[in-house]
């Protein structure tokens, strides 16, 4: 087991800097999950961390030795891909004993390294089966198998259940969640999938553009995002932004409106907030209520709404056009272009200022 | 859509067949009449080409040709040869340039697009313009044998072989196969400890069945049919392929008979081989029908 130390790291393809002095610390066991939209940067930060990238400057340390210039095999890592990457032509006891075998360990301790890591994933009938007998979840475990099976100090996940359709997803989830509990491993994961992102996780890194935006729990991410990005990445559906002018500041809070927005005041969380400057109030739609006709903070019209059974989603268009969505936790009926009043808890708004 | 009535797939399905038997016809009945006439005595040879007895074993049919053949050239050795000379250049040559492959796609070194252009630059230079170059060189290249140094190549199977391992064709083909295979097989033997050198041998190469059964192929047959380069190399008959082989059949009175035995006999081997490689081309398709 090992903590993993990123500091001032970054990553340079000919011109483009694609990872910008990111500082990262992992604990020892802790379950870290990268997640940023595509082209964020995340995959490649990890496979800079499995050593399949060279690390441009900054340093990189696995359980406190820096690694920079070691080999993948010598940085004591595993590995799981997105496309499972395992080998066609071998048998799932020979993909999973792959490492065992090039390590020349004996065919004894191979064979029960082998079965101990089937048995943890339940696949103890499929050894001696072939990749394509298998189905895609059981492919996925195979490559799972073949990174627990050497005991690696950190494991690396890039992006494993992708490539799987949505039932299994879910199962699969829980397993890798489950094996961490079992394993008790530092786990680096990365994703694009904030479910996966929420459920998994102890910590999550929110990245854009090669930078660090946010690191924290998942709660805390989801209750006190730092930014709007960060606010707007987290958290199903979105939270909705609505752009406000700022009555008054004082004291930590700002009293604010615009159009379609009754006056209220909401807490500033120490960001730069000017009096009579344009901010950007975030309001995530499971906070929203449907307010008595004619009272509460915003007024707007349905223009669309789902039944979901358990919740309903609804867009509406505020009385200045700018569109909301709301999601309330009960099965409601609306009709489309009926007048819908909302209110919230203040509380549970945030404020941002506007970016450039 | 019109519904395709059962009297009209059929005759499609016949058309078809129709079409794939000519197209098969075009390429057995070559090898069908070099077989037939290498059974028949010349004279009935000759008159049997104006008619479709030609394809058939009718009329005095025997061995005769094959006994004089034997008789005329020393066959045995020229086989022998030219499958060793062959044999031996299609492994040597699978092996250098799958590997010059292996590290112009997974490897990466400054230049190598370079290498590897100019290397397929090679391709469209005809052997005719580098013969005679070549020639002068193997002609005082040294070697260390097990009598001592000598001072040339000329004949030996050697000067037949060694030129002809690496080439740009099998480096191409090697490449762009290659390429297609998914690279994170590589990267996922590289995190579990793998050295360059087993990824290519117990995950590149394994996968690799229809490039090396088409490389193989490919090579074999530039090697069996070598003629122009053995015939300025080697002078001493022991050291002679069959192609060369075949001047013997057209000295003094020219025999047909037996120049047909001669033929059939020397495209065995190419028939064996290819027969075995299908095998294992058809197996290596089977077992790679996996996405990565």
């Amino acid at each position: 087991m090992a903590n993993v130390q990123l500091s001032n790291v970054t990553k340079r393809f000919g011109a483009v800097e694609v990872i910008k002095g990111v500082d990262i610390e992992i604990e020892d066991g802790e379950f870290t999950v990268f997640v940023g939209p595509s082209g964020c940067g995340k995959s490649t930060l990890l496979r800079m961390i499995a050593g399949l990238e060279d690390i441009t400057s900054g340093t990189l340390s696995i359980g406190g030795r820096v690694v920079n210039d070691l080999q993948p095999k010598e940085r004591g890592v595993g590995m799981v891909f997105q496309s499972y990457a395992i080998f066609p032509h071998m048998t799932v006891r020979e993909n999973i004993g792959f490492g065992l075998t090039i390590a020349r360990e004996s065919k004894a301790e191979k064979t029960a390294k082998v079965e101990e890591a089937a048995r943890i994933l339940q696949m103890e009938n499929l050894l001696d089966r072939r990749p394509s007998q298998l189905s895609g979840g059981q492919r996925q475990r195979v490559a799972i198998g073949r990174a627990i099976v050497r005991n690696p100090s950190v494991f690396l996940f890039d992006e494993p259940l992708s490539n799987l359709d949505a039932a299994l997803r879910m199962d699969m989830r829980m397993e890798i969640g489950k094996l961490h509990k079992q394993l008790g491993a530092t786990m680096v994961y990365v994703t694009h999938d904030q479910v996966e992102a929420m459920t998994l996780a102890d910590k999550i890194v929110v990245l854009k553009e090669g930078r660090v935006m946010q690191v924290g729990a998942p709660m805390e991410l989801y209750h006190n995002p730092a930014n709007l990005f960060v606010a707007g990445f987290l958290g199903a559906p979105s939270m909705n932004f609505l752009d406000v002018e700022v009555m008054e500041v004082d004291g930590g809070e700002a009293r604010v409106r615009n159009a379609s927005l009754e006056p209220i005041v909401v807490k500033t969380a120490g960001r730069a907030i000017d009096k009579g400057s344009t901010a950007v109030l975030g309001v995530r739609p499971q906070y929203l209520e449907p307010a008595p006709a004619g009272s509460g903070m915003l007024h707007g019209e349905v223009r669309i709404s789902e039944r979901l059974g358990s919740e309903t989603v609804v867009d509406l268009a505020l009385r200045d056009g700018t569109p909301l969505i709301a999601a309330f936790g009960e099965d409601k009926v609306f009709e489309d272009g009926q007048p819908l009043d909302l209110s919230f808890d203040s509380a549970s708004a945030h404020l941002f200022p506007r970016e450039a | 859509m019109a519904a395709i009535s059962p009297d009209n797939r059929g005759l499609r399905l016949f058309v078809r067949y129709l079409v794939l038997v000519l197209v098969a016809l075009i390429f057995v009945l070559p090898l069908l009449f070099m077989v037939m006439s290498s059974l028949k005595p010349d004279q009935q040879l000759l008159a049997d080409t104006s008619s479709f007895r030609a394809f058939l074993p009718v009329g005095d049919v025997g061995l005769t040709n094959y006994v004089e053949a034997f008789e005329r050239a020393p066959v045995r050795l020229f086989v022998f040869n030219s499958v060793l000379v062959t044999g031996v250049t299609v492994a040597l040559s699978l092996a250098v340039c799958s590997l010059a492959a292996f590290s112009f796609v997974f490897l990466q070194w400054r230049g190598r697009e370079l290498v590897l252009s100019i290397i397929l630059a090679t391709l469209i230079v005809p052997f005719e313009t580098i013969a005679i170059p070549l020639l002068l060189i193997v002609s005082k290249l040294p070697w260390i044998g097990l009598d001592g140094i000598e001072w040339t190549w000329l004949n030996t199977y050697r000067v037949q072989i060694i030129p002809w391992i690496a080439d740009g064709l099998t480096v191409f083909l090697f490449v762009q196969y290659f390429k297609d295979l998914p690279g994170e097989l590589v990267e996922a033997s590289r995190v579990e400890g793998a050295s360059w050198f087993q990824i290519y041998w117990r995950v590149i190469l394994p996968l690799s069945g229809p490039v090396v059964a088409t490389a193989a192929i490919l090579k074999f047959l530039v090697m069996y049919n070598q003629y122009l380069w053995p015939l300025i190399v080697v002078q001493q008959e022991q050291y002679r392929p069959v192609m060369v082989g075949l001047q013997y059949f057209f000295q003094l009175n020219v025999a047909w008979g037996e120049v047909m035995a001669y033929l059939t006999l020397i495209t065995l081997p190419v028939l064996a081989f290819y027969l075995v490689l299908q095998r294992a081309f058809i197996a290596s398709i089977a077992s790679t029908g996996v996405k990565g």
